[in-house]
């Protein structure tokens, strides 16, 4: 009786073909519908007549980084990285003496260093805080130069890219303390208080970065006693700093609205005073709510460097375009902006990736 | 010692003589007034040093600069403009060349950037990873850095004026910017406009008594349709009306540039693309997440109601998923705003590059700011308004 019994199951039969496997997938997500097949043909020509010239252009015909402005003159039906090779450290580093120029390099790697070290979780305690400020005191010792045998440097060479991240750096970390106060003071319930602060915020968020520069580069010289002046990148910082607080404080104002009134309610309860209230009890979480959105501050404040060209200082745009005015090199801007362009998409992109990375962990620990 | 001092207090009749610290009202009217006097302080500071500065530099303040002759010339013009006219005039130019970019700025950016949105949710994942990457790549790159690249496509990659590019009849792509032909002037352009106007103020009406018949009789009037056809067929009446003029005012090459035709200039263009694709991006996001709130719960229960899925977009998504858009959409409308400040780097006359040459020739720094802020402050505001308005309309009406 047992033998009729079949004890081995039969193999597998392999799923139909149309419902696993790259034709599934083909059917499911680019032919699902005849609007979509119609689309993802009209979508595959379109990029079919248009991403093989390019790369043609960017790297097939292109000129290598050692070729000669005559050559690349010549034949134009590919890039001419000659000029990048050519200009690359004019780009990176502006006027800064050529034989000084690792320490605005070394400033650039101190800076990512601080930066990649920040995005790191294990490291937002107070001591990291003093690791910034010597960053800073390093950073500043390179570009001044004048001791330790450096031989000084005016700012007024300073450039490229150490001037972009130094510009925004500086500003974020000067307008920082600034923002929480003028967040604290929106929502402080002494009226004076509260509408100095709101008039603030919105007269700041109301007008565009270009007039604060103006205002910063043709009226503060005015606002000084006589024979007080103070240069062109500090009243360029100073506008950063102030554009940068308003812009802050409103981020955090979020991350304080979203604490429940329970925490201040307990706090009260305690005894404790205003100021202990917010350092011990409200700031910690409120600012911890609020560093996705003060990070996508920091990027939009980091493409608005790029506006310091309007007031005469050479930024990484700034110097791609001072080095687009050589009468060697004039006209090759397609190879110029699409360099500084992947630099500033680097800084920007993987610091939007970071942002949505923490937003999502502090959504996790929240959710619990 | 301290717990004393607070029942003392605690006991003080309120209103009483007592003066002390610890008493939180007093406390605060002591911070107030330290802090509103240091602000004082400061801002007396600063004026008491402007004025003794100005003083010194024999600079006389005041807007009287405003009636003088302008003595400059500005490219593109809404309003009669020449350099014999005063700065007021000439600054009210920049104010409406920044209101024309900045318009119809905001109109191409909420198409493209609704569409991109859209696009990104897209099943077909060719489209969504292509918005994607549009998104991805245009939201991280300045602004200013674009608007250089456009400009720089128009004025350096394209041929100069005497060989132009003639792609159509009449049509000429230059380092001048673009060329097409403009219909000639007729009285028949003024009817139209006038037809549109009455046609817009037709359909509310339309809409208003539709509605209010609706309420009373459950009666439903095709509004959209009738309102469409009233849009379209009055200026077409009008212009039919009008002897259908066909005549174009075609441009011609004359000396070293264009005569007749209407100009797009290589400003408009390059500052008009830059801020509409740099803020489409911006508005795609905008839309996504809002579409992506709207519960598919939604959608299921229309479809479990009979709604067809026309209904279902226009009476039970959209208007759940407005009210996630627009408070972020009125900020991105500010930002294109301020945005177009930008034009002054690439010489497209707008208010703050005409406001920079004034202060310039004429030195008067302090004005020439303030009346850039101030007239940022006042669309800013105006924008901000309007969208409130526009919100608390559309906001979710609470028991």
């Amino acid at each position: 009786m047992t033998d009729n019994v079949q004890r081995v199951g039969l193999p597998d039969e392999r799923p139909p073909a149309n419902t696993v496997g790259p034709i599934a997938w083909l059917r499911n997500n680019l032919f699902n519908t005849w609007y979509n097949a119609i689309l993802t043909v009209l979508v595959l020509a379109l990029l079919g007549s248009a991403i093989p010239p390019f790369l043609d252009w960017l790297l097939i015909k292109a000129h290598g980084f050692d070729s000669t402005s005559p050559a690349c003159r010549q034949d134009t039906s590919g890039a001419c990285w000659g000029f990048i090779g050519e200009k690359l450290r004019f780009i990176l580093f502006g006027q800064f003496p050529w034989n000084e120029q690792w320490r605005p390099l070394a400033t650039i790697a101190i800076f990512i260093a601080l930066l990649l070290a920040s995005c790191d979780r294990r490291f937002w305690k107070p001591w990291f805080g003093l690791v910034w400020a010597a960053g800073l005191v390093t950073v500043g010792c390179l570009m001044w130069g004048g001791v330790l045998g450096l031989t000084p440097v005016e700012n007024t060479l300073w450039g490229g890219l150490p001037l972009t991240i130094i510009l925004s750096v500086i500003g974020l970390a000067v307008a920082f303390p600034a923002a929480i106060l003028l967040a604290l003071g929106r929502r402080s319930n002494m009226p004076a208080v509260k509408v100095l602060c709101v008039t603030y915020i919105e007269l700041i968020r109301g007008v565009p970065l270009i007039s604060l520069l103006f205002m910063a580069s043709v009226m503060l010289p005015l606002f000084l006693p006589n024979g007080v002046s103070i240069d062109k990148l500090l009243r360029a910082q100073i506008a950063f700093i102030m554009f940068a607080a308003a812009y802050m404080a409103e981020a955090i104002r979020g991350g304080l609205q979203a604490i429940p009134k329970g925490q201040y309610e307990a706090a009260d309860g305690l005894g404790l005073s205003y100021w202990q209230k917010m350092i011990k009890i409200i700031l910690p979480q409120a600012l911890a709510i609020a560093i996705p959105p003060l990070v996508n501050t920091f990027i939009s404040f980091f493409k608005d460097t790029s506006l310091v060209i309007i007031i005469g200082l050479y930024d990484l745009l700034g110097t791609a375009k001072a080095a687009l005015s050589d009468p060697l090199w004039r006209g090759f801007y397609r190879e110029a902006y699409l360099f500084i362009g992947v630099i500033y998409w680097i800084f920007c992109y993987s610091m939007s990736k970071y942002s949505q990375k923490l937003e999502r962990d502090l959504n996790r620990s929240h959710r619990r | 010692m301290a717990t004393e001092t607070r029942t003392a207090q605690g006991a003080s009749v309120p209103g009483g003589s007592s003066f002390s610290l610890s008493d939180p009202t007093v406390r605060a009217i002591v911070y107030q007034v330290l802090v509103v006097g240091a602000v004082v302080l400061v801002g007396w500071f600063l004026i008491s040093n402007t004025l003794d500065n100005l003083a010194r530099r024999s600079i006389a303040t005041g807007y009287s600069f405003l009636e003088r002759e302008a003595a400059f010339g500005i490219g593109e013009h809404l309003i009669d403009y020449s350099p014999k006219d005063t700065y007021g005039r000439a600054f009210l130019v920049g104010v409406l060349n920044t209101l024309k970019v900045s318009i119809i700025g905001i109109i191409l950016a909420t198409i493209i950037g609704t569409l991109v949105g859209v696009a990104r949710l897209s099943s077909n994942w060719l489209i969504a990873r292509l918005a994607s990457a549009y998104v991805e790549i245009v939201r991280n790159i300045p602004p200013l850095l674009q608007l250089f690249f456009w400009y720089a496509l128009v004025s350096d990659g394209l041929p100069p004026v005497r060989s132009a590019l003639n792609p159509l009849p009449g049509v000429f792509l230059s380092q001048r910017g673009l060329i097409v032909p403009a219909p000639s002037d007729d009285p028949v352009w003024k009817m139209m406009g006038i037809a549109l106007v009455v046609a817009v103020v037709v359909t509310l009406a339309l809409r208003f008594w539709a509605k209010a018949r609706q309420a009373r009789t459950g009666q439903i009037f095709p509004v959209g349709w009738t309102g469409l056809g009233l849009i379209l067929g009055l200026p077409l009446v009008a212009y039919i009306a009008g002897g259908a003029p066909v005549a174009l005012d075609m441009p011609v090459l004359k000396g070293f540039n264009f005569a007749g035709g209407m100009v797009i200039s290589p400003e408009f263009f390059a500052i008009l693309t830059g801020l509409t694709v740099y803020t489409s991006a911006f508005i795609a996001e905008v839309v996504r997440s809002g579409i992506i709130a709207v519960n598919w719960g939604q959608t299921e229960a229309a479809r479990a109601l009979g709604l067809p899925s026309g209904p279902t977009l226009r009476l039970v998504i959209l208007p759940q998923a407005l009210r996630v858009i627009v408070p972020p959409l009125t900020s991105q409308y500010l930002n294109l705003t301020k945005n177009s400040s930008l034009a002054l780097a690439i010489g497209y006359p707008d208010l703050v590059s005409i406001a920079n040459t004034t202060l310039n020739q004429t030195g008067q720094a302090i004005e020439g700011v303030t009346m850039i802020m101030g007239s940022y402050l006042s669309i800013s505001l105006s924008i901000s308004l309007f969208m409130n308005w526009y919100n608390k309309r559309i906001a979710l009406v609470e028991r």
